[in-house]
């Protein structure tokens, strides 16, 4: 790839409704992703690799689950500046992103929020330096946007648990070191365990040829009557409130890691649209290329004012479910359709890896899928206005 | 060991540049103003390093308004321990350089760093113009320093080649690319940054006797002129007409 010249577009000044801390924190996450992503980003994607020292990295930045109170190795940060973290590393690349909110929102949030105090000092503090990767059990090969319909069982087994059936499509799976997995127990209710790398009939096989999210590893998940102790499993939670929560925190952190990505595109549309001249004049001077961009810069301001606002609620604790999905939905909708739109302006380029834009669209077909579907998100919202239910 | 370390704001390397009041003032709206980066990735760093390495303090120093606090905290971010900010507009070198010589008088410092110049003004005066007022040494373009707790051995970067000077006491210097390297701030840094004390006071030193009269462009670039490969005296006759190169 080219020289990374990115800049950020802020059309309505909202970095004035942020902190001091929270743009220290915008500028941090930018000169990182500009020094130790961008230069590498198109080599890793490109041979589908993970680059894994990219976890150490943003541990030591404490990227790694930043609103985590700093007494379990968190940053103690606010809901906002989590989101500017997504952000500014989604403007680097998706898959990236994913292993830092899979990390932070699936697997240091639930341990955080329904673990034992054992449980949170002995993951936590390394989950935070990036010295111990986890990942996030919930999606089955029969259960994807139905998780309720799971069937990986846990049946009591003396003092402790056994474990069986399978997950799918699990970010980070193959080079985790703990699993944070959902699974019915003998009542029925959803329970949390973690399951350590170590522990036998566990195993975690690499996803193949994937097209989306490739510096991302994704695998499967593996349980052949696993003993779990007790002490692996969280004891309080006992319904989907568990993993619907982890994806609520990690729902809101794509509503702002998108427009990243929607950055990156359109800060490239325009500065190849002011360079590129055919006719004898730039792209940008054609009304057409003015509309692509005009409303390019008009969705990115509603996202990012849609983001703030979210982080405002989610700082008051007020943010619903419904209002989160909405902002995943929506956000991650426009950077779909505007990585497709800058595509376009940077003509034949635009497909090259000289350019971000063919990386960011597949990986964006992810991002439209995990998470809740973009289909499913408008039912919630559809439920919520309506107080219908589509699902039963 | 003791140390303060001038910083001051510029602005992003890609802002437009304009100016307003009859071109004598820098026209600030819609820019995004950095960390001067000689400041920000040698001087700070290296101050740092050495109060890891010694014991001691860090302060960091700025004259100018309010506005430039999120660049002060994100120098307490970086590893400074507290910060001072001298509260008036930086009008010019002079100034700013009194404001901080009498800040440093008045506080007793080991030495005290700066960049070599700020990537806007490119003044480089305000470190010479501090040792001048406080009668200190005043060693430039600082790419490397050793410090054993009494003498400091630097090397210079001169013109061609480097000069190795020491020195014993107290000392201003003049940060150049090589002195440390860039150190990125982590969340941590971030959250303690709001807690570490950044004292406001009030200038001591006013305006001085320089003033600005105007600032104007350097000329936009001509377009390219292409020129067939035979026709050489065209080439000629133009470099010398036109360019005047040759
Ligand atoms: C790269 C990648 C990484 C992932 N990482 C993780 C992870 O770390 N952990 C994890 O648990 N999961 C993960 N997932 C799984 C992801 O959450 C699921 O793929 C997603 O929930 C959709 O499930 P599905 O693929 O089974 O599709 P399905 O549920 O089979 O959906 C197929 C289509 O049918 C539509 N559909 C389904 N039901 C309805 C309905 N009621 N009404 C209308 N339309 C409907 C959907 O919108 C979709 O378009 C990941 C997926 C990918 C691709």
């Amino acid at each position: 790839m080219k020289a990374d010249r990115y800049q950020y577009h802020d059309y309505y000044q909202i970095n004035d409704l942020l902190t001091e801390e929270q743009r220290l924190v915008q500028q941090t996450m930018r000169d990182w992703v500009k020094q130790e992503v961008t230069p590498i980003i198109e080599d890793y994607a490109e041979r589908a690799e993970c680059p894994v020292h990219l976890f150490k990295q943003m541990g030591e930045l404490g990227a790694l689950g930043p609103s985590i109170p700093s007494e379990y190795g968190g940053g103690g940060m606010d809901e906002i500046s989590y989101g500017i973290i997504m952000q500014e590393i989604e403007r680097g690349d998706s898959g990236i992103r994913s292993m830092a909110s899979v990390q932070g929102s699936l697997v240091m949030y639930p341990i955080y929020a329904f673990g034992s105090e054992e449980q949170k000092r002995k993951y936590l503090p390394q989950l935070a330096t990036g010295d111990m990767i986890g990942c996030f059990g919930l999606t089955e090969p029969d259960h994807g946007s139905n998780p309720a319909g799971m069937v990986t069982r846990l049946t009591k087994d003396g003092d402790g648990y056994r474990l069986t059936g399978a997950k799918m499509w699990i970010t980070n799976s193959p080079i985790a070191d703990v699993a944070v997995v959902w699974a019915r127990d003998d009542d029925q209710k959803i329970r949390g365990v973690i399951v350590d790398k170590e522990m036998e009939g566990f195993s975690a096989p690499k996803i193949e040829g994937k097209w989306s999210l490739r510096a991302s590893i994704t695998g499967e998940l593996i349980f052949d009557n696993v003993y779990i102790p007790e002490e692996n499993i969280f004891p309080e939670i006992k319904s989907m409130r568990g993993p619907l929560s982890c994806l609520s925190k990690a729902r809101y952190g794509i509503a702002w890691g998108a427009i990243g990505a929607a950055l990156d595109c359109y800060d490239s549309a325009l500065r190849y649209s002011q360079e590129r001249t055919q006719f004898g004049k730039p792209l940008g001077q054609f009304q057409l290329t003015q509309k692509k961009l005009a409303e390019m810069i008009t969705e990115i301001t509603k996202a990012q004012l849609l983001a703030w606002r979210l982080g405002t609620l989610m700082n008051d604790h007020k943010a619903t479910p419904a209002q989160i999905s909405m902002a995943k939905r929506n956000n991650v909708m426009m950077a779909l359709q505007i990585a497709r739109e800058a595509r376009q302006i940077h003509g034949g380029m635009g497909i090259t890896n000289e350019y971000p834009m063919m990386r960011h669209l597949m990986n964006l077909e992810t991002v439209l899928t995990y998470e809740g579907t973009h289909d499913i998100h408008l039912l919630i919202t559809g439920m919520d206005v309506t107080g219908l239910n589509a699902f039963s | 060991m003791n140390l303060l370390v001038c910083i001051s704001k510029t602005p992003e390397t890609t802002a437009k540049i304009a100016f307003t009041d009859g071109n004598t003032k820098f026209d600030e709206s819609g820019v995004q103003f950095i960390m001067n980066p000689y400041d920000e990735w040698y001087a700070l760093v290296r101050a740092i390093e050495l109060k890891e390495k010694h014991g001691g303090s860090v302060t960091v120093i700025n004259v100018g308004p309010a506005a430039n606090d999120v660049v002060i905290r994100k120098a307490l971010a970086i590893g400074a321990d507290k910060a001072v900010r001298i509260d008036a507009e930086a009008t010019n070198s002079v100034m700013v350089a009194k404001n901080i010589a009498d800040y440093a008088k008045a506080n007793g410092f080991d030495a005290i760093f700066t960049g070599k110049e700020t990537i806007d003004f490119n003044g480089s005066e305000v470190g010479g113009l501090i040792a001048g007022y406080l009668d200190l040494p005043f060693v430039s373009y600082a790419s490397d320093l050793q410090h054993d707790g009494t003498t400091a051995t630097i090397t210079r970067d001169i013109e061609g080649g480097v000069e190795v000077v020491e020195v014993s006491g107290p000392f201003v210097l003049s940060a150049a690319k090589g002195l440390a390297e860039q150190r990125i701030p982590n969340m941590r840094g971030i959250m303690m940054a709001k807690k570490k004390p950044l004292e406001v006071v009030a200038a001591t030193a006013a305006d001085a006797p320089v003033s600005v009269t105007a600032y104007s462009l350097p000329p936009e670039k001509g377009g390219v002129k292409m020129i067939d490969p035979e026709n050489m005296d065209e080439l000629v006759r133009l470099l010398r007409e036109e360019a005047k190169v040759i």
